[in-house]
């Protein structure tokens, strides 16, 4: 194949997943001229598992994403059937908002977002190969011979490389649904010295509407009230379509058994690993067979198609079984199978391999982001995309690296276990991972991030401006309410009443009445008025800050440590071979991981305090560590 | 610099089962060598510096084997204070590396001042002031992880209870975390504020119940104070020295010859006491022996037990009687000595006086009811004292410091739950409890949560 000089960019972002198209948006928008390379510009964003976003900690980290000045939340907002918001009755710090996607709408919006975007240049291809020349990355070849010269690389090839698909005793080499593989590229990266592992994930058959009797299903309908990701987003779509539940029966369970023979899962074909919290059907029968039955979600793809996501039944058995399956579940007896599921083996690479701006150690100015680096799910993904786009770009730029803290996001706390700790199964985000929760709210998501965003230049200043308006009049209020004294008189004995709290006996501050359990912020507008209009963002601030005010500050005090210990820089030029009072094993993990900082040092495995207060030691005294006491 | 050569406890007092005594100084390695036989009988001062060697400690006076430790030789100028340094290891509590200590002082070795081995680091050149400091900080957190590693079968009980605690509590926060994470699954029931707030006062009273054995965790690091008390000459010398089996107190035949209090550590059948001998009490005209028996009664008030001794030989006196009433509250074992003399002791009237307590039949002189009284006392303290079968204590201080905070927090989520807070908020305070009591067990692997999530519930698309 001759090749041939196809332009030059700061940055070039291959793939156009959700990590690639986020990564593609960003560094254009900081301002680097950016090239987005993708196999088939028909797919940009496309979703091929199932057609939601959002939930627990993913819809969190949307939210951080759009804070930050992303896609994800914005093009969601435009294009669900539904959106949900879940855990109301549990508390502020684990809200979460959840959307089913029109699957279609979401790609082509998230496509028009990109052709419109000033600096960034979409075109159709594979790369292939990558050019590096003294450990840095100068650019890439594609397919058909192009050489693109970048001073940034960012890979997102999710389970594109060798991927290979698993039905039944069929096995083939493939990309997900039925595009290609990435082999070439795969081969390239082994060749320059990646470490992989082989990881596993599947999906489930997908069915025809029509052919679903839904009487024998229950109606899953979305929120009444209006609800978005997007801190922007000023309409809402009012015609939502439902989803439904119907469940799995002992009949299913035989069917399985019967069949788990014929299994890859269990005849030793797969040999990836694959996400625990993602199990198949059958993984699920067999290790929980004293369920009676497992819950089967039915959520429309789209509003142009009747095609039907069969959320519960992921398999990989094959597909006469599938159909045999399907027809043993209430409602879905008569269903049309439109496509069967299927499991996907791919390689990832190990993510220890990159600094926490996701740039690779080995290879200068090549970033790697998405399922690529061992993670699952489209938030993920794009969270990775959105800050190795802002970081290619940054180092292009000259401008300085972007970390978020465990502290600052959950795309905080996605980094940095990916990077820290690695990971043996595709990793999925959870609340559990974050240790400040009650910090990385659903709420508060700008309050945390639009700063950073308006200085690293992802946000205009007219966002900003209104941003601090907005800080502004919660501020005040809280202050408001702290001063104010409300009297026990009959109209405030009347509304604490009516809300099943104790009458006052004395006067009692604002602040101190809304503590009580049962009381919120309108009760207490009713008693004593903020002066100006209050949008309802702003008063839900000021009643969690005041509500939780004893929580939060015992979370910012073990932010503080935390801090401390960020602030400890470890020099990257450190020799920890030399340093003879760490054990062997930390010694190991250490120059592996390399952390920056002693707070990401004490999190690796195998890593005890004694090594990090010998490393502290040997930090701030410099020759202390020689002496072995 | 010339310095002398010090000796210390190195251990942070009452921490663990293993402690160090170390050695600093000219002398260091000639002292060990006083104190210490190896299998192989080759002198420290033979050996190669930075190894460390097994063997026992003999009391050069008596020839008498103390304890079996490790030693690490280490000569100078590689050594922390860049004198030569000997370090002896030795299990058992403060009553041993007392003893080792103590030795080591007779050998010739003065007992440093706090910090004292940091000091000569910094004034042989060491290291600089600053260090100086860093290193103290330093030792300390490598002691812990000695102690850590060296968890003795008392404590390997501990853990095995404190395992029991995070896995229930364990339990509820995987519970939680899935209602959090996968609120639309049906088949995992809600984790509601009555169940968390019935978890979590279960575990503070567990923990409550361990935070009271932490005294009596004391006691078997110190030892059971135990009283020998009764009249003058009627054998209480003689029984220290029988359960001591070394003649210590002075034994005579005339009465009151025990003037002041004598302790001796002893441990009898697994129970370690700390035996008290004291003055015969009467009234008295002379000065010194009054003092003695004031002193006498003091004890009495702290003791953890009481061996009372009568004389077989003789009958009951008044002074007898007001003794029982002196005791009558308090764990005892009536001891009724000389039975190698004639009986005029009326053993009823002791029984009724004594009511359920135990009385044991001795002649010392003839070495008889030693082991009837050995076997008394072991029973009243593991069934008594102590129910047997549940022996957890917690004797480390860093334990019981986190035991404390481990109670505040499950006391905040207690306290939460009560008012009504959000299950999710409450939670935060049952985590913190959870990975507290992880560190007292050495257990901060984080992804215990993540494994009890997907195994306890069935989860996914
Ligand atoms: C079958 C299946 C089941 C899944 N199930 C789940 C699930 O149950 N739960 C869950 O959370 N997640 C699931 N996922 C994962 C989820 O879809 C991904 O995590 C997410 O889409 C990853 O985004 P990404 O941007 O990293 O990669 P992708 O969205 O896969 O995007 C990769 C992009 O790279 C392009 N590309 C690949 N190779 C090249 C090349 N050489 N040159 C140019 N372009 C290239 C592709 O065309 C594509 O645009 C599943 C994925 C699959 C395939
Ligand atoms: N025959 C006989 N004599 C004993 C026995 N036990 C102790 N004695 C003797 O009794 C005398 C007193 O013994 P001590 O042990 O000194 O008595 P004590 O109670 O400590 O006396 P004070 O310290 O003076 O109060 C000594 O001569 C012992 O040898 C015994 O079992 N039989
Ligand atoms: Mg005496």
């Amino acid at each position: 194949m001759p090749q041939y000089e196809a332009g030059t960019f700061d940055v070039i972002v291959v793939g156009a997943g959700h990590a690639g198209a986020e990564a593609a948006l960003a560094s254009a928008r900081m301002g680097a001229k950016t090239l987005v390379l993708t196999m088939n510009l028909d797919m940009i964003a496309f979703m091929p598992c199932n057609p939601s976003i959002g939930g627990p900690a993913k819809g969190i980290v949307v939210r951080e994403i759009d804070a930050l000045g992303g896609a994800m939340g914005r093009v969601i907002d435009k294009t669900h059937i539904q959106m949900r918001m879940l855990n109301t009755a549990k508390g502020p710090a684990v809200r979460a908002l959840r959307a089913q996607a029109d699957k279609v709408l979401y790609q082509q919006e998230m496509k028009r977002l990109m052709e419109e975007e000033p600096n960034l240049t979409l075109h159709q291809g594979i790369a292939e190969e990558l050019v590096v020349e003294d450990g840095k990355i100068q650019g890439l070849l594609t397919q058909v011979g192009g050489i693109y010269r970048a001073n940034s690389v960012v890979i997102t090839t999710g389970t594109f490389l060798r991927g290979e698909v698993i039905i039944g005793d069929l096995r083939y080499s493939s990309g997900p649904n039925n595009q290609q593989p990435s082999i070439k590229l795969a081969e390239n990266l082994e060749k320059l010295g990646f470490e992989t592992v082989r990881f596993k994930t599947g999906t489930p058959p997908r069915v025809n509407s029509n052919s679903i009797d839904y009487s024998k299903t229950e109606i899953q309908p979305g929120d009444d009230v209006p609800r978005a990701f997007g801190h922007e987003t000023t309409e809402y779509i009012t015609d939502q379509l439902p989803c439904w539940l119907t469940y799995t029966n002992e009949k299913t369970h035989q069917i399985i058994d019967d069949n788990l023979h014929l299994s890859p899962m269990y005849s030793g074909m797969i040999k990836g690993t694959g996400p625990r919290y993602c199990p198949s059907i059958e993984d699920k029968v067999v290790r929980f067979n004293d369920k009676p039955r497992h819950q089967i979600f039915l959520e429309p793809e789209g509003r142009n198609t009747r095609e039907v996501y069969v959320q519960g039944l992921s398999t990989s058995l094959p597909e006469h079984v599938q159909r045999k399956l399907l027809e043993s579940i209430p409602g879905l007896e008569k269903a049309e199978m439109m496509r069967a599921g299927y499991a996907i083996e791919y390689d990832a690479i190990v993510p220890t391999q990159l600094w926490p701006t996701l740039e690779s150690k080995q290879i200068e100015n090549l970033y790697t982001a998405g399922q690529i680096n061992g993670t699952s799910g489209y938030e993920e993904a794009a969270g990775q995309g959105l800050m190795a786009g802002i970081n290619a770009a940054a180092k292009v730029l000259g401008k300085e690296e972007v970390i978020l803290s465990r502290s600052d996001a959950y795309i905080g706390v996605l980094i940095d276990d990916l990077v820290t700790k690695g990971t043996n199964e595709p990793y999925r985000l959870l609340t559990s991972r974050a240790e400040y929760r009650l910090l990385l709210r659903h709420d508060n998501a700008d309050m945390r991030l639009t700063e950073l965003a308006y200085a690293i230049g992802m946000i205009k200043e007219e966002r900003y401006e209104k941003f601090l308006a907005k800080k502004d009049r919660i501020e005040e209020e809280i202050k408001r309410l702290r001063s104010i004294m409300i009297k026990p008189n009959e109209l405030t004995q009347q509304v604490i009443r009516d809300a099943g709290g104790s009458e006052l006996k004395d006067g009692i501050r604002g602040a101190d009445l809304l503590k009580r359990p049962e009381m919120n912020y309108d009760m207490i507008s009713q008693l004593t008025a903020s002066l100006v209009d209050l949008e309802d963002e702003v008063k839900e601030q000021v009643e969690i800050h005041i509500k939780y005010e004893g929580y939060i500050e015992k979370s910012l005090q073990q932010v503080d440590k935390l801090k401390k210990m960020e602030n400890k820089k470890i020099p990257e030029n450190i020799d920890y071979h030399a340093i003879s009072g760490i054990a062997t094993e930390a010694r190991g993990k250490l120059a592996e991981v390399r952390p920056l900082s002693i707070a990401q040092a004490s999190r690796i495995s195998g890593v005890n305090p004694a090594d990090i207060s010998i490393l502290l030691v040997y930090i701030e005294q410099g020759k202390i560590a020689k002496i072995s006491v | 610099m010339d310095f002398d050569t010090i000796a210390a406890i190195s251990t942070p007092s009452g921490e663990g089962a293993i402690a160090i005594v170390r050695l600093s100084g000219p002398e260091a390695v000639a002292i060990a060598d006083k104190l210490f036989r190896a299998p192989s009988n080759k002198a420290l001062a033979a050996q190669t510096t930075h190894t460390i060697h097994y063997g026992h400690l003999e009391d050069p006076a008596t020839g008498e084997v103390v304890e079996e430790v490790m030693v690490s030789l280490m000569k100078a100028p590689k050594t922390f204070t860049r004198e030569d340094v000997i370090e002896i290891n030795c299990h058992g509590g403060i009553v041993s590396v007392n003893r080792v200590l103590e030795l080591a002082l007779r050998a010739g070795a003065r007992l440093a001042e706090p910090g004292e081995f940091t000091k000569r680091a910094f004034l042989n050149g060491r290291i600089d002031l600053s260090q100086a400091e860093a290193v103290m900080d330093l030792i300390r957190a490598k002691t812990d992880r000695a102690m850590d590693v060296a968890l003795n079968q008392m404590e390997g009980r501990l853990s095995k209870l404190i395992g029991t605690l995070r896995q229930a509590l364990l339990e509820s926060i995987a519970q939680m975390e899935v209602n959090i994470d996968y609120p639309e699954y049906d088949d995992v029931e809600e984790m509601t504020r009555p169940i968390m707030l019935e978890k979590s006062k279960w575990v503070r009273s567990e923990i409550d119940k361990l935070l009271q054995t932490s005294s009596q965790g004391k006691i078997l690091r110190e030892g059971l104070s135990t009283v020998i008390l009764g009249r003058p000459n009627v054998g209480k010398s003689s029984l220290l020295n029988s359960l001591v089996q070394e003649n210590k107190a002075i034994v005579t035949e005339i009465a009151g010859t025990t003037r002041d209090i004598i302790e001796e550590y002893v441990n009898v059948r697994g129970v370690p006491l700390r035996l008290v001998d004291t003055a015969g009490i009467r009234e008295t005209e002379d000065i010194v022996e009054r003092i003695g028996v004031e002193r006498s009664r003091k004890v009495l008030k702290e003791a953890d037990l009481i061996l009372y001794v009568l004389n077989y030989a003789e009958a009951l006196t008044p002074e007898d009687e007001l003794l029982f009433e002196a005791v009558k509250d308090m764990d005892y074992i009536v001891v009724i000595n000389k039975t190698d003399l004639p009986q005029k002791i009326d053993l009823e009237q002791v029984q009724k006086l004594a009511g359920d307590k135990l009385l044991v039949t001795t002649s010392l002189i003839e070495e008889e009811g030693i082991d009837q009284l050995e076997e008394a006392i072991a029973d009243l303290f593991f069934q008594g004292e102590i129910e047997a079968g549940d022996m957890t204590y917690v004797s480390n201080v860093r334990h019981i410091a986190l035991l404390h905070q481990a109670h505040q927090t499950i006391s905040d989520a207690i306290g939460a739950a009560e008012m009504e807070v959000p299950v999710d908020m409450i939670q935060i305070d049952v985590t913190r409890t959870w990975e507290i009591l992880g560190e007292i067990i050495g257990d901060t692997a984080d992804d215990g949560l993540l494994n009890q999530l997907f195994s306890q519930f069935c989860l996914g698309k």
